[in-house]
């Protein structure tokens, strides 16, 4: 039965753009409930895999089912929410026109008075949308998501180019719609985003799922440190039988090693203890880039 | 407002029984489990939905909206007013504003939807348009109310110039089978224009718009009237749709007879602009998004 089918069904998915690859054999199951990240840097197939499952695109092979239906038929899509890029808004229609026009599409929707105090859009409702600031724009494309009592919310950045505190009232506004049961799935490529917002990670780069997990056992993973030595010729062989680096590189312009690990104070001490000559140590964090990379490495070995 | 209220409202402030926070994994209450409860929203409504948001935003743009309902009403007051031979006489007065009339509906019709669409298609707000529940067709049907109210507005100004600056004269009854018979055969170029839309950017739409509307309307008599044409022209005239749409408009209004090849051209037209309307759309239902 449909009821029992979860929202999100993605099944050995491949997607080009002509000669590229956007989404390349990808599989991916959303539960009832789930609050999911999708982390990952520009371009990695993200907002692919969302047209996807809310019926946009079509997939070049695969299945995509949204709650058990094919998301291109108009009658799966009564349960899923989504939001318009902030830049999309129809600029000479007002705020509550915009929301009730999308209301409009859904058998039960919220009340758009009700829809718009939850967002703080209320005092903005004959505003036009084309004089809304960003943030306001942002507030109002995640509202619309909310419009139709969704059961699955799809959300493609939805704090990219938000201040701090316009980010945590949306934040908050997710939370309290997950925790009446929606389902929610975001996407991001900040790490601090997907750390606020998911209790489940899929980290996706080039197409490929590389990391799916709980936000601890992800980020983990993830969120690495970065080690900067130099080390004389004759001792490099030594650096190779260290213990938690899981990438190893070498800065193109200082010739220093980088190593990346996820417990720098552990790497230091074993690299002091086993009496490594080393000078010129630095240690940062790693971008998720060359988190992602170091992913791919092991996971995807060339 | 356009409300045919059956059901939930879309904007009626109700506050339902059923709480807004269900628990994970249910249903929305009161309906008949998930599975029986996927009816999106009827068409009609969503028609009128979509209708009632076009309508707004075309008419906020009010220069948009001037440009191409009243050019027609003044080519009459400049072109035909003047001119006592015509104005003056109750049939030409008539047959001119008629002419003028299909050029408001084909103009119209080839602006709105050729530029229109191929607009919102650049707006992001049209991918979204398309993840919520409704399928192309409550879409289409609301544009085309749209695009007949926009047609309306631009005959309202001729009927006006013709009523009291002219001669023209028809009897009420005819009017109204007239205006239906205009609107009839403003359907191909309805086609047209949305087959613009579809297949062209917006840059490229506007410029192919209008490189298409002003010969058709020369080209079709509905400038000058074909008598005036050379035999060649005249020939020519004949298989295009706008002359066609003259050809059927114009002896309803003055109470002359219609004849078969122009409804046979117009009809062989709509079913070409019809495929074209449909091949277009759907190949950009595939390209569209990269």
């Amino acid at each position: 039965m449909t009821s029992t089918a979860p929202p999100v069904e993605v099944d050995r998915v491949t997607r080009r753009f002509d000669a590229t690859v956007a989404l390349d054999d990808v599989s991916l199951t959303v539960q009832e409930g789930e609050l999911v990240g999708l982390l990952g840097p520009n371009g990695a197939g993200k907002t692919t895999l969302l047209s996807l499952v809310s019926g946009v695109r079509r997939a070049d092979s695969g299945t995509v089912r949204l709650f058990g239906g094919d998301p291109r038929d108009a009658s799966s899509r009564i349960h899923l929410g989504t939001t318009p890029q902030e830049t999309g808004l129809p600029p000479t229609l007002r705020v509550r026109e915009v929301a009730e026009f999308v209301a409009g599409h859904y058998p039960d929707p919220l009340p758009t008075g009700e829809l718009l105090e939850t967002f703080g859009l209320t005092e903005l409702a004959q505003r036009q949308t084309g004089g809304l600031s960003g943030g306001q724009k942002r507030r109002l494309a995640v509202a619309l998501a909310m419009a139709g009592r969704p059961r699955l919310v799809l959300l493609d950045e939805p704090t990219t180019g938000l201040d701090v505190d316009a980010r945590h009232v949306l934040w908050d506004a997710l939370r309290s719609f997950h925790a009446r049961g929606v389902t929610v799935v975001v996407t991001s490529h900040y790490l601090e985003e997907i750390e606020a917002l998911a209790e489940r990670v899929v980290v996706v780069d080039r197409g490929h799922v590389l990391a799916d997990g709980a936000l601890r056992d992800v980020v983990g993973r993830v969120h690495l440190r970065r080690v900067t030595l130099a080390v004389p010729a004759d001792s490099e062989e030594r650096l190779d039988r260290l213990d938690g680096v899981v990438g190893r590189d070498t800065d193109p312009v200082s010739g220093r090693h980088v190593l990346l690990t996820p417990d720098a104070d552990a790497l230091v001490r074993e690299v002091v203890t086993a009496g490594v000559p080393f000078h010129d140590l630095e240690v940062r964090s790693a971008s998720l880039e060359e988190a992602f990379l170091s992913l791919t490495r092991r996971e995807v070995p060339a | 407002m356009t409300t045919i209220d059956r059901g939930p409202g879309p904007t009626t402030g109700r506050t339902t029984g059923t709480t807004a926070g269900t628990t994970t994994g249910t249903a929305p209450t009161g309906r008949g489990g998930p599975a029986r409860g996927r009816a999106t929203v009827p068409t009609l409504r969503l028609a009128l939905l979509h209708f009632r948001y076009g309508f707004l935003e075309t008419i906020r743009v009010p220069i948009a909206v001037v440009g191409t309902t009243v050019f027609p009403a003044l080519a009459l007051l400049f072109f035909v007013v003047p001119q006592e031979a015509v104005a003056g006489n109750p049939v030409a007065a008539t047959a001119s504003s008629a002419q003028l009339a299909v050029f408001a509906v084909m103009s119209t019709c080839i602006f709105t939807y050729g530029i229109g669409v191929a607009e919102d298609r650049a707006l992001p707000f049209d991918p979204y348009v398309r993840t919520l529940p409704a399928g192309p067709a409550p879409r289409m049907a609301g544009r085309v109310m749209t695009g007949t109210v926009f047609a309306f507005l631009g005959v309202l100004p001729i009927l006006l110039v013709a009523a009291f600056l002219t001669e023209a004269s028809i009897p009420v009854l005819r009017l109204v089978v007239a205006l239906v018979t205009l609107m009839v055969a403003g359907v191909p170029f309805l086609l047209l224009g949305l087959s613009i839309g579809y297949a062209l950017s917006a840059k490229a739409a506007t410029a192919i718009a209008q490189v298409v509307v002003f010969p058709l309307a020369f080209a079709g008599g509905l400038f000058m009237p074909p008598e005036a044409f050379p035999g060649w022209l005249d020939t020519l005239s004949t298989w295009l749709p706008s002359r066609a749409a003259r050809d059927v408009v114009l002896p309803v209004a003055t109470g002359g007879d219609v004849g078969v090849q122009a409804v046979a051209v117009l009809v062989a037209w709509t079913v070409v602009f019809a495929v074209l309307v449909t091949v277009v759309y759907r190949r950009d239902e595939g390209r569209r998004f990269r």
